[in-house]
């Protein structure tokens, strides 16, 4: 611990007495090299302490502890996640290209002139083939840099292929306990069944472009299902009628209205311009009074715990199966039976 | 749970030069190598790469600069960067830069400094080396 970081600050808030992980830092002569980001869980007090004081050192430092699911990570999430439950989660989902993080840059600024504090996690893609990726939504987002209500955190998705990184959840988790009023998740571009963000979001908008499809389009299952509020982005482009007569009567034909009486309203935004912006933050207010006043806050927030849980359990039975496969010579015996296409032994030891 | 820790860079534009093919040729490459790579595109002040380096908590920052500005501009990003206990993030500059003014930059802390023509390799070697930690693969 070097205790020492009190330094002259200029252009961002202090952060304390930091410990830089690099040569001479805290973790010099420990099995993480230079530059290794991993934190050792014995430095969690006192991290969690400066995350307390509102430190945004600290808040990144274990933002990214969370995200590689460290052992450091894990205990200042145990410490951490009593005091989250208090943000309104909002989910921002829809096509590459229909203007996701233009349009959450103009609800922080909107959010902000409301005098909410906002944080938002940017979610794209990583490469299946190298695992690297392209964070690019923050390119949008750079007005706010000077503003300390706002905190914005790209991550990718690491294989995960829901819309959302494994680790979104417990990145909102940390944020909200930060204290933000307003955490909104930006999705990668998504097709059609893409829903993750539903099982993490407490309102989800779910963003549609002109000139991408039919009417045919606005009946098929997915997407659709999970949005509690439509915005047509875009809507000055050619198309916004059609796009809003046909996602109006995908509404009216029902069968999939969100549980508790909330009717899904459809609202038109140029992002670019900064049109329609004041009434989609006043419809996303909307949303939350509705959620709060009729038990459905609660209702969502047990089924995404549930989620949770369902995937925590599956993750670790998951891993048990992948060893079976990497280091039972039973089932080297079978894929051995079944490349010789001796399918009837095959199925016989695979069911015994 | 190897995949789970990846390189962070911040590849970042200061001064007023609009030129960022190199910077995204940059981006490309070290997302083929396997980082993760945050691009924050041009016209960046060292108060909006430093603020971004905070919040993104990454490794390594690249640096692309064809305008000249360099000796005003890098000293303010690395005065910003160690303010914010930041001294332990590799920071590297591209661009065209004066032979003399090469090692007055690595004076300031920036500890690779790559010149037009520079293989695509060469630099991702330098990030993992400096990095010290392997790429998982």
């Amino acid at each position: 611990m070097t205790g020492d970081g009190r330094r002259a600050l200029t252009g961002i808030k202090a952060t304390g007495d930091e410990q830089p992980l690099g040569p001479g830092g805290a973790m010099a002569g420990a099995a993480t090299p230079p530059g290794g980001r991993t934190i050792d869980p014995a430095a969690v007090p006192d991290l969690v302490e400066r995350f307390r004081r509102g430190e945004r050192r600290a808040l990144s430092r274990t933002l990214t502890q969370v995200e590689n699911a460290t052992p450091a990570g894990r205990e200042a999430l145990r410490a951490l996640f009593p005091s989250s439950g208090r943000a309104h989660v909002v989910g921002v989902t829809g096509p590459p290209g229909a203007g996701k993080s233009t349009l959450v840059n103009r609800l922080i600024a909107e959010w902000r002139g409301r005098g909410r504090t906002v944080a938002v996690v940017a979610v794209d893609p990583s490469s299946t083939l190298t695992g690297g990726a392209t964070l690019g939504d923050r390119v949008r987002m750079m007005a706010t840099y000077a503003d300390e209500g706002v905190f914005i955190r790209s991550m990718a998705t690491r294989g995960n292929l829901g819309g959302l990184a494994r680790a979104t959840r417990g990145i909102v988790w940390t944020l909200d306990a930060f204290g933000f009023d307003v955490v909104i998740i930006e999705t990668v571009g998504v097709g059609q069944d893409e829903v993750e963000v539903a099982r993490t979001a407490q309102t989800t908008l779910l963003l549609q472009v002109p000139g991408l499809g039919d009417d045919i389009q606005a009946i098929k299952a997915g997407i659709l299902e999970i949005a509690d509020l439509l915005v047509i982005n875009k809507a000055d482009r050619p198309g916004a009628g059609e796009l809003k007569r046909d996602l109006a009567m995908m509404l009216t034909l029902g069968g999939h209205a969100p549980p508790g009486g909330w009717r899904v309203p459809i609202l038109e935004t140029s992002a670019a311009r900064g049109e329609g912006i004041g009434e989609l933050a006043d419809a996303v207010e909307g949303h939350l009074r509705h959620l709060k006043e009729g038990g459905e806050w609660a209702r969502r927030e047990r089924a995404m715990l549930l989620d949770e849980i369902q995937g925590l359990v599956r993750g670790r039975i998951l891993a048990q199966v992948d060893r079976l496969f990497h280091d039972d010579p039973a089932f080297d015996a079978l894929l051995a039976r079944l490349v010789a296409r001796d399918w009837a032994t095959a199925v016989a030891r695979s069911t015994t | 749970m190897a995949d789970q820790q990846r390189i962070r860079v911040l590849v970042a534009k200061p001064g007023l030069d609009g030129h960022d093919r190199g910077a995204k040729v940059i981006v490309r490459a070290l997302r083929d190598a396997g980082m993760e790579v945050i691009y924050t595109g041009i016209r960046q002040t060292p108060e909006m790469i430093a603020s971004a380096a905070l919040q993104e908590d990454v490794d390594v920052i690249g640096l692309s600069i064809l305008s000249g500005a360099h000796m005003a501009v890098f000293p303010k990003i690395m005065e910003l960067l160690r303010a914010g206990g930041m001294d332990d993030v590799v920071v590297l500059a591209g661009g065209i830069f004066p032979d003399e003014d090469v090692p007055k930059i690595k004076a300031m802390g920036i500890r690779g400094v790559f010149g037009p023509g520079t293989p695509l390799s060469e630099i991702v070697e330098f990030i993992r080396a400096n990095v010290g930690r392997p790429e998982a693969a």
